[in-house]
Parts: structure tokens; sequence; C-alpha cells
């Protein structure tokens, strides 16, 4: 019997979750070799408005392409954050963007101001999504950083591989931060155990 | 790395331009709609580099009438809409119909009626893509579930609509054509590809409406010394209007010959643990998938149960669903509709085993546990 | 042989499609005919040329004459047009529209095929109603006249098809009367040698229906009615707008340069190359 692991990248239109749930496909499907699909879900909105962006991988064929129960949930705003939690998995992984989401429905939730970081770090907040999936990449087994890269480049615009890369690599060190930190607060360290496969 | 293999991750939108493109498309004429615009977005980048046309025009009536004149030019031709857009084409479908025109029509459907839902999945358009256009008409209609079958099924929309010289339809719904999936290209030379028979007669003898045992008279395209007359209305053996009775009946019935004649050319569909199954699911598009979870669920719990999926819409695939409603006690067709293949299924059933809907119209696709709890609801 | 019957042998089909659907004293005949003097005197060969309607008398013409022909669906003629010239560009393509067909029904097309600017060469028939369902007025039935679905009078204003033509970006317009049946194929012909989109308005009568309903008189009367109020272009030009309230402007509106659809996607597809996409 095959695994089946499901993502769902949510937020507001414009903050590249669709961007980002291609790169994180292509990164598993090409690069791990896995079965995967990619779904989105958006409103006629082209900016606002609620999006999500949807990945579910496995190692045999996908039937049902949408998630189920989510094993990972990326959320980049409050109201997604609302929205999808009741969809997580129980032991299932949160991401929020700290920077938007203030009103964090498990202590178990990694927080990392994305935002905040893509901004500080970078001087560009619209990269918060790849800071997401760097953080994304030290959340989960199936997918390796250098097949994030790989992927990555391929799918940003030209000019903007630098800040991208960059931006892969601050996400996934602030994600093993904020791991220590939640190990050191004696907060079960569910993420690779009972999400792992 | 997965691209020498040619393996990529592509939209069910950009594997039906591809599709296109590998099975010698050359002419595309649109409006933007939402959900099918990435097919002409992509089309308009490929299009000019290998030579051919991409035009956007000024509605969908216009871009039917310019795919449909590509293709008198000899020019493999194609468009691609949503349901208000689908809507708009019904009239020169017609026309392809009647004249006989090869095209391919791509309709990703949305949930409607009118403007409905432009971002949700439906499969609110299985009816109109069957009877959309005014008049008897016979009609091939193509859905697809995945992103391969994408590329797979738009080849073979093709290849249909040159083989029987006639509009084919095919099925997308914004699922399927906005999901990524992985999708092995296959080399050039491995695809099969059917040119339309074009007259080897010199044009004095040419018949251009001539029956044939094929019951599909070859095409010769415009410019090419066969000058000959090209109708929508109701024609003679050379294309020549006409109002006697023994050349309108023959016509007609002609059309549906050649489409009729071919049944087993044309249909197409999967079956999945079907063997044993006591329930068997029949559905289409991206119901299908759902279907075929449900199916390995059902099983885990020791119900059997099976999934007829299929790929070829109309002209209605009898056999195989007379074959399922005789092995079953069941049959369970699952739709985004308020039941339109249902119909059919019954009708051909014809009260072999009991026929149960699952409709679902809300904008989202239909879960494998919505189909399990019918399967195990229906099967206690 | 006189010149007409050396023609009528040339380029009209004589398999089965005689007697034609124009009623005796229709203007169609004239338009068809004044088309074929163009067609000749330029030499294009019958191979080369598309001939296209849609739907109405005027969609009728195309079946009795030796080109590719195609009889569309009712005011959809030049998005076909648009389809063949862009697959085939080596063909001369034409369409033949009724008012109606142009203008009411056709009407969106019309104005995008003039701003597209795609080298097609539009005729239109306007004889001023729906002639073939059975008198119904068109977009340039005349205010105040009668039809049978403006029994008591009309009250809409009508279209100047030309005009229109002329400010949706047409490169080539003109105006002519079947009364002036060698002007006319003197107009066509320039039409069919201009490079772009080019359209030629043919003032016909229709008196079967709309001289019957408002009381014309015969075709020969009609016709007549056409002399008498044409005034060529360069003369209107000093006249004021009341002076020339229900006349008939003719010869050629416009004439312009303007770059071609082909042309300009032709360098979208070398750029294509290029870049390799």
């Amino acid at each position: 019997m095959g695994y089946r692991y499901e993502i769902r990248l949510s937020g507001s239109g414009g903050q590249g979750l669709i961007l980002i749930g291609i790169i994180l496909a292509e990164a598993m499907g090409l690069y791990e070799g896995l079965h995967v699909v990619q779904t989105q879900s958006y409103g006629p909105e082209a900016r606002g408005g609620a999006s999500k962006s949807e990945v579910v991988v496995s190692d045999e064929e996908i039937d049902y392409p949408k998630p189920q129960k989510v094993d990972l949930l990326l959320a980049m705003n409050q109201a997604s954050c609302d929205l999808y939690f009741p969809d997580l998995k129980e032991g299932g992984t949160l991401l929020v963007d700290s920077t938007f989401v203030n009103q964090i429905p498990s202590l178990r939730a990694v927080r990392i101001p994305l935002t905040k970081l893509a901004r500080e770090h970078l001087g560009r907040g619209m990269v918060a999504n790849i800071v997401a999936l760097g953080a994304i990449s030290e959340l989960t087994e199936l997918v390796n950083i250098t097949s994030l890269e790989s992927a990555l480049v391929g799918r940003v615009p030209k000019g903007t591989e630098e800040i991208n890369k960059r931006a892969l690599y601050l996400g996934k060190s602030e994600a093993e931060k904020a791991l220590k930190e939640m190990q050191g607060k004696e907060i079960v360290d569910y993420t690779l155990e009972e999400t792992a496969v | 790395m997965g691209a020498e293999r040619r393996e990529l991750l592509m939209q069910g939108n950009e594997a039906v331009a591809e599709g296109a493109l590998a099975a010698g498309c050359r002419f595309f004429a649109g409006y933007p709609i939402t959900p099918s615009t990435e097919i002409a977005e992509y089309l308009s980048v490929k299009l000019p580099h290998l030579g051919g046309t991409f035009i956007q025009m000024e509605d969908e009536l216009a871009s039917m009438g310019a795919v449909i004149g590509a293709s008198l030019a000899g020019v493999k031709a194609m468009t691609a809409t949503s349901g208000p857009g689908f809507s708009l084409m019904q009239e020169n479908i017609g026309f392809a119909c009647e004249a006989e025109v090869p095209c391919v029509v791509v309709n990703v459907m949305r949930g409607g009626p009118s403007t409905g839902l432009p971002t949700f999945p439906a499969q609110g358009d299985v009816m109109q893509a069957r009877w959309g256009t005014h008049g008897d008409h016979p009609i091939i209609v193509l859905s697809a579930a995945s992103v391969p079958e994408c590329f797979s099924l738009t080849v073979r929309a093709f290849n249909l609509s040159e083989r029987y010289r006639t509009p084919i339809i095919l099925l997308l719904d914004e699922v399927v054509a906005h999901m990524r999936e992985k999708i092995t290209m296959p080399p050039a030379e491995e695809l099969e590809i059917f040119n339309r028979v074009t007259p080897t007669v010199p044009p004095e003898w040419y018949i251009p409406y001539a029956d044939t045992p094929s019951g599909v008279p070859p095409m010769a395209p415009f410019g090419e010394g066969y000058r000959y007359h090209v109708t929508g209305l109701t024609h003679d053996i050379r294309g020549f209007p006409t109002a006697r009775d023994d050349e309108i009946g023959p016509f007609i019935k002609r059309l549906f010959r050649k489409i009729s004649q071919n049944f087993p050319d044309i249909h197409m569909s999967q079956t999945f643990r079907t063997e044993d199954a006591e329930i068997t699911v029949i559905a289409y598009g991206c119901v299908a998938r759902s279907a075929k979870r449900a199916v390995v669920e059902a099983r885990d719990r020791g119900l059997k149960a099976g999934l007829l999926k299929l790929m070829t819409v109309w002209p209605f695939d009898r056999s195989a669903v007379e074959q399922a409603a005789r092995r079953s006690k069941v049959v369970l067709v699952p739709e985004m509709n308020m039941g339109q293949i249902s119909r059919e299924v019954k009708r051909v059933n014809n009260g072999v085993s009991t026929v149960e809907t699952l409709n679902k119209v809300d904008g989202t696709l239909i879960t494998p546990g919505e189909i399990l709890e019918k399967i195990t609801e229906v099967l206690s | 042989m006189k010149e007409v019957t050396k023609l009528i042998h040339k380029y009209l089909r004589h398999d089965k499609k005689f007697p034609h659907v124009s009623c005796p004293g229709c203007g169609n005949g004239i338009i068809l005919g004044a088309l074929i003097r163009a067609i000749d005197r330029i030499g294009f060969a019958k191979d080369e040329i598309v001939l296209i309607s849609g739907i109405g008398c005027s969609g009728r013409m195309p079946v009795y004459v030796d080109f590719n022909t195609l009889h569309t669906t009712h005011g959809r003629a030049l998005t076909f047009a648009t389809g063949i010239k862009l697959a085939k560009p080596e063909l001369t393509v034409i369409v033949f529209m009724g008012d109606g067909d142009a203008t009411a029904i056709g009407g969106n097309h019309f104005i995008h095929a003039a701003r597209r600017n795609v080298d097609v060469s539009a005729i239109i028939f306007n004889n001023n109603i729906y002639g073939m369902t059975g008198g119904q007025f068109s977009p340039t039935t005349p205010y105040g006249m009668k039809a049978t679905t403006a029994p008591y009078w009309h009250i809409e204003h009508a279209f100047k098809i030309a005009e229109l033509a002329v400010t949706a970006g047409a490169v080539f317009v003109g105006r002519e009367t079947v009364y002036n049946a060698k002007g006319l194929d003197a107009l066509i012909e320039k039409a069919l040698l201009k490079k772009g989109f080019s359209v030629v308005e043919t003032i016909t009568h229709c008196h079967i229906q709309y001289g019957r309903y408002n009381r014309l008189g015969t075709a020969v009367d009609m016709l007549k009615w056409q002399r008498d109020n044409s005034i060529p272009v360069e003369k209107a030009q000093k006249l004021s707008s009341e002076e020339l309230e229900g006349k008939i402007i003719t010869g050629v509106l416009v004439d312009r340069e303007l770059p071609i659809y082909q042309h300009e996607y032709d360098r979208i597809r070398e750029r294509a190359r290029e870049i390799a996409v």
C-alpha cells in the first residue's frame, strides 16, 4: 500500500501560491520521481480574494486529485488559516506566515514571519512565497532543497533567480530555527515523525 | 533529470495545446474565456513559431467561422472555449456538421447556466455537446480525465475529425484543465496521425459529397483545382442546394452512417475491477478519478465495486454500458450536473439492473467519500 | 460570340444550378456580372478565387459561378473569409453580404474585419430590406418607410454602410449603384486590387419587397431613381448636408494605406522563430 501526502498552500490572490504549488509539484514529480497532482482554486479576482493551490504526492498513481485530509497546510493570511485549519490531519503540519496570522489555532504551528523576513532580508515582500517553499523543504522529507532549487530556476522570471534562491535558503534555515525552538519548548516534534513516510 | 526523458509537469490546458500541435494543428481562432484561456495563450506563443496562425477573434461565433474557413483551406484547425462561448459556437458547429468540415472544439466546462461559475468545475454541458446545435446530426464528443489524456485525446480528436470529416468536441472540466500532472511526451514518430483523405481523381471527376463505402467523401482543399460549392444548406452530392426528397434523405442518413458504422473505432472507455463487480460506477472526466478512489476504498472494505470510465461520451457507448449493466446488480452514475449521462445509462440499461445517481452541483468536485457512501448505502 | 456570352461560358457553372433564385428584374445579377467582369479584366485564375457569402438573396449568388465557393451562415461570411485567407494567403478572398447580413447579425464581424485589415474584399448588396424572408426592415431601411415588420412606418434610422466601414478602418471603401453597372465593375476592380480590407457598398433595388410596400414602382423605376439620386463623391464634397439628404454618394470614399494583418503576422512568425520558443 502506497502513501499519499497532501499539501495545501493558501492565502490571498497575488501572494504567488499557485506558482509555489507548481514549483513544489515539479520538484517532487520530476526531480524526486514521485507521482504528483497540482490543482488550484481561486476566485474571479486577479489580486486579492482567496486563493489556494494544492499538491498531492504519492509513490503510486494518483486518482482523486484533491486533498482529503491535509498533511501540510501553509496559511499566508488569517482568513485562510481560519478556513482551512479544520481540514488539517491530526498531527499534520501547519506553517503560518506570522506577519499576517496572529491568531494561531494550534500550539504546534510552525510560525515564521515569511513576509517580514522577505522584506527585511531580501528587500522584497513578494518573495515570501519562496521563503515558504524553503521552509516546506525542512518540514517534509518528500522534497529536497536542491530539487526545489532546480524547479524554481525554471519557473521564476529571468533575472530573479538569485534573489529567489536566497529566499529559498532563507526559508529553510528559518524553519530549522523554528523547529529547534519548538523542541526547546518541549512541544512534540510531530512533523518529521508523524507525517514522515 | 526529467527533461531528458521529455517528462514534464504540465497543465491540462497546456497538454491540449501540445496535443493539437502534435496532431498537426496549425490554426487556432478563439476568444478569451475562463477556464480555457491558457490553451489560446499557449498556442499564441507556439503557433507562429511553427509557421501556423493564432488569431483572437471578436467573439466565439467568429472564432468558429474562422476555424471552419482555415480547415476548408486545408489546414487543421481548432478553437477552445467554455460554456458561454460554447453556446455561441453552436451555430457554426452545425455548419461544420452539415458541410462536413473537420475541426476540433475544446469546451472546458464550468458552472452554469449563463455566466454561472467561471472558475469552478461542472459537467453541465454534456447534453449541449450532443444536441447544442439545431437539427438532427451525429457528433463525436470525448472527455479527458487527466493531463496525459488531455494530450492523447486532443490528438485523437484531430484524427477522428480528419477521418470522419466532422467537428469533434473535447470536453474538459475546470479541474482537469487547470490541474498539473506529469506527462511523458511521446516522440513525434510514435504518434499515429491521420490526415484527411483528399481526392485522387482529376477535378472534372470530383464529386465533393459523393457517398463512399466509409460514408466519408474525399475532401479537396480550396485553391487546388477542385472548384466546388460548400454550403450550410442541405445539398446534393455535388454540394449544390437541393429540395429533392430523394437527395435530402440519403444525405442526412449518410451523415449518421459514417459515424454509426464506425462505433468500434470511435468508442473508447476503460474499466477498473469490473470483472466481479456487484456495483459499477459509470463516470467521465474529473469525477472518474474520484470514482476510482472510491472503488479502491470500497474494495478495501470488501465491497465489490468497479468503474467504467467513458472517454467517448457521444455517440453513447451502448455496448460498454450494457455490459456493465448485465454484470452488476447496480450501476451508479455520479455527475456534476443534475443527471445527464445517467439518462442515457437508464435508456440503455432498459431495466436490466438498478441505476443509481449521485448529482452534485455546488461547484466542487464530487469526492471519493461521497461516492463510497453511496456505494455502501446501495449495497447494504 | 458576344463578349457577354463568352464571359457566361467561362465563369458560370452549367451543371444543375439554373434557373437561379433571383426574382425577374433583380439587381443581384448585375452585381455578380460586375464582379465577373472585374475578375476577368484583372486576369485572376478561377482556382485562386474564393467567393464567400452569408445568408439571404446575396448569399445565393456564389453557387452559380465556377470558383471555390462557400455559402456560410447568416452574418458570418467574413469570419470564414478570415480563416481561409490566413490559412492560405495566396487565395483571393471575396465576400458577398446583404445589408442585414453585414450590418445587423454580422455587424460586429464587419467592423472588426475592417479594423483588423485582413486582405479580403467585401461586396455588400444593399437593397434596404430583408428580401428572402419576405420584406422585413433592415438596418438600412430609411426612417419612415414601410416593411412587413414596420407596417405603420419605420421608426429607426439607417446605417450608412460605406461611412461605417470608413470609420471602422477599412483601407478602401467605395459605393456605386447597380444602375451604373460599368462604374460598379470598375470600382470592384479597384477593390480587388487593393491590398487590405476593401468594401464596395452596392446600392441595389428590391422592387418585389421594398419597392412594393413603399410604392416605388417597377425595377426600371427604381433603377431610374438610383440614376437621378446619385452624386459622385467629388461633387458631394461641395454640397451641404441638407443638399445631400436622401442622395447616394458614389465613387471611392477612402483609399489609404494601413498595415495588413498577414504582413504583420508574418513579422510575428519571424520573431517567434528568432527567439525559438
